[in-house]
């Protein structure tokens, strides 16, 4: 069988799998809908829960932005792993004990008043929709780069998958095709891992083999990368940062609160039996995530080694990469370059016109090398003089002619390191569980909120179970042709998953529900205070920097005096600073107001205590 | 009422405390280690790791993990302690 009949083969297998999965587990009632019944056992939750977190993103881009970030790289590492302590130690189990349906009635319950639920479904709405047009984008690219088929057609068919299971099953139907999710893209991730790690270390285990020994050269991986890099005017790749530490400090707190607050992750451990199922859920969801996120560093590391060889094969030879020989033939090279320059995430440019690949640093801040690359002939040649002399386009316009997408890093990781079919397929289907997995745990709690916290909560409290479980379906198919519709046109916010996402689940949502259970004295005015100044100064900044809603043309950094205009720091590192904001506005106005009422302080002091975790009930 | 207030409020203390001993050991291995004084640790090796790299891009990730369920056995025997726990026969009348 060819590699596209091997790709479908391995596409329409687990997709039969998903609906099968989806016709088992059909919810019957509004508990099954919203949290699969509550008696999910802690391991599948924490599966479901590694596969409703590893988005296309993680699965398909992070290792290339490692590979080109290096040691700065660590901050998505730790970020969205050191999360979960967050919210195994200060959230998960207190909010499971309060036992509702979803993360919004925790606001309206917890701080007596349907504005600060209201606060809380839109900045749910907010964060999920610019989260799961990321997916639904990520499953048109898988199955135009794999199975070219148009990716318009790919995000239809993704719709159709989702829809089936997501409207039969809710929660319980999530839950389940997540687990074989998750099955899928970790074999798939791992299993290309350990045969490039063997390759190059002759260890198979990608963990080990990133610490040790390049067999060709006998020196250890990293110090050969670091040479390789270093050698083509990069900075080091195990040391290298892009901006100031504290932007790195608060980059990643951001992103590990951002994630302890994101209610499609926290919902999931309402899923679970106790509390102290909660707990123990946390640790092995990280368990599974952590297989991933440990060998996607390997992988980066790896394949970039691997990419750097093959374009120069000077390395191999040991020789200076400023001879000749030592730049490909641009004619003699491998098949996977040709079929992934067609995607346009490979862009040759011959701008030396001597038919060979020059891949490196034109911006490098080495002035020795970027001599040597001047005097090798690196530049961009516009003409040829009378005399036959060549006519660069500018004096010293030292420029690189490859541009490689860092998605390659794993798209086209297993034809780089030359692994059979079955492999390059495997990775297929799993981009694409990861994207669906995501996009139905996302879609789970934007319908959630609509038929539960608005519908139910504030429009129609006399709702029966029956009638919402109906709501809830309607919420769950109308928000998948929405997300459809988002991805098949994505607005300019989809580009901010990581500012938008992110910042808003840090600056209001976490926050909020840590002082709601931390505190008891914390009132209805301090958290919605609290919540709408961190989100203004957060969406605030980020606006200034990237365009309201990101729409070009409409930054406003220059009023402020430029960009990262406070202390450096990014407006994706901004959600900590926004927290703090929020941290802080909170407390004060609540020592200003009333105290919340008795009955209130008491069910901060229930949540607390483990004992009679009992059936979670939705009543609101 | 009264009376079974003040158990409770001891309960929560012992767990504000170990939360601060676990909190403190995840922000020291995050922005201390793998962040601020990164450079200092590169100079040691583990393997083919330099230190610093290593926590940043795998040892922090295996340090919370440990976290986590170091967590769940001490705050389980809290509960024991200050009888707050879960009962079994609780958890298997849901299940």
């Amino acid at each position: 069988m060819g590699l596209q009949g091997t790709i479908y083969l391995a596409v329409g297998v687990t997709f039969a799998l998903y609906i099968a999965i989806a016709i088992w587990s059909r919810a019957k009632s509004t508990s099954d809908f919203y949290v699969a019944g509550g008696s999910i056992h802690p391991v599948l939750n924490g599966m479901a829960t590694a596969a409703d977190w590893m988005s296309a993103a993680s699965f398909i881009s992070m290792a290339g932005l490692i590979s080109i970030m290096g040691y700065g790289g660590g901050v998505y590492l730790m970020g969205w792993t050191g999360g979960y302590v967050l919210l195994a130690l200060l959230l998960a189990p207190y909010l499971r004990k309060f036992g509702k349906f979803t993360v919004p009635q925790f606001f309206k319950d917890r701080f007596y008043s349907k504005s600060a639920s209201a606060v809380a479904v839109i900045c749910l709405l907010i964060a999920s929709l610019t989260y799961i047009i990321g997916q639904m984008t990520g499953v048109g690219v898988a199955f135009s780069r794999f199975l070219g088929v148009p990716s318009d057609v790919g995000i239809y068919i993704g719709m159709a998958i989702v829809f089936v299971y997501a409207v039969l099953g809710g929660m319980k139907g999530i839950t389940y095709t997540q687990v074989a999710q998750f099955c899928v893209l970790i074999t798939a991730y791992i299993v290309p891992a350990i045969f490039i790690s063997f390759q190059l270390t002759g260890n198979p285990i990608p963990q080990l083999g990133l610490g040790g020994t390049h067999l060709a050269t006998d020196v250890s991986l990293l110090s050969r990368l670091d040479m390789i890099v270093t050698d083509l005017g990069f900075a080091e790749y195990t040391t290298n940062i892009a901006g100031s530490k504290l932007n790195m400090v608060l980059f990643t707190l951001s992103l590990m609160i951002g994630t302890a607050g994101l209610p499609h992750v926290i919902m999931r451990f309402f899923t679970v039996s106790s509390v102290k199922a909660a707990r123990l859920s946390a640790g092995f969801a990280l368990i599974f995530i952590a297989l991933l996120y440990t060998t996607a560093p390997a992988v980066g590391a790896m394949a970039k080694l691997n990419l750097h060889e093959t374009v120069t094969p000077g390395f191999v030879e040991n020789a200076s990469v400023f001879e000749e020989e030592s730049s490909l033939v641009y004619e003699d090279r491998p098949e996977w370059m040709t079929r992934w320059e067609k995607t346009g995430l490979l862009e040759w440019d011959d701008y030396n016109g001597d038919g060979r690949i020059q891949y490196f640093n034109d911006a490098s801040e080495d002035e020795q090398f970027m001599a040597n690359a001047e005097a090798a002939g690196w530049v961009d040649i516009v003409g040829i003089d009378k005399d036959g002399n060549a006519v660069p386009a500018d004096k010293g316009m030292v420029k690189s002619e490859l541009i490689v997408n860092a998605d390659i890093i794993v798209l086209a990781n297993p034809e780089i390191a030359i692994l059979p079919n079955w492999v390059i397929a495997l990775v297929a289907a799993g981009g694409l569980a990861a994207a669906l997995s995501t996009a139905a745990g996302l879609l789970m709690a934007i319908s959630s909120a609509i038929s539960h916290d608005l519908i139910k909560g504030i429009i129609r409290p006399g709702l029966s179970d029956r009638k919402e479980l109906w709501a809830g379906k309607i919420a769950m198919a109308l928000s998948i042709v929405f997300a459809g519709y988002l991805g098949l046109n994505p607005p300019g916010f989809a580009a901010g998953t990581v500012a938008l996402a992110f910042g808003i689940a840090a600056s209001s949502l976490f926050p909020a529900l840590m002082m709601g259970i931390f505190s008891v004295k914390m009132n209805k005015q301090g958290a919605i205070a609290g919540m709408l100044s961190g989100l203004t100064i957060t969406l605030l900044y980020v606006f200034a920097h990237k365009g309201v809603f990101f729409v070009a043309g409409t930054q406003f950094v220059d009023a402020f005096g430029g960009p990262n205009f406070i202390l450096g720091i990014t407006p994706e590192a901004f959600g900590a600073v926004g927290a703090i904001v929020n941290f802080i506005v909170a407390i004060v106005v609540s020592k200003f107001t009333k105290d919340p009422p008795e009955h209130i302080q008491e069910l901060v002091k229930g949540v607390r205590i483990p004992r009679g975790s009992k059936e979670i009930k939705g009543s609101h | 009422m009264a009376k079974k207030k003040d158990p409770d409020k001891a309960y929560w203390r012992a767990i504000l405390k170990m939360l601060a001993v676990f909190l403190t050991i995840w922000a020291v291995v995050t922005f201390l280690i793998s962040i601020i004084f990164v450079e200092s640790l590169n100079t040691v090796s583990i393997g083919g790791y330099p230190l610093g790299f290593w926590f940043a891009q795998q040892g922090s990730i295996y340090i919370y993990i440990a976290l986590i369920f170091i967590y769940v056995f001490v705050i389980g025997r809290i509960d024991k302690k200050y009888d707050v726990h879960e009962e079994e026969e609780e958890k298997e009348a849901k299940s």
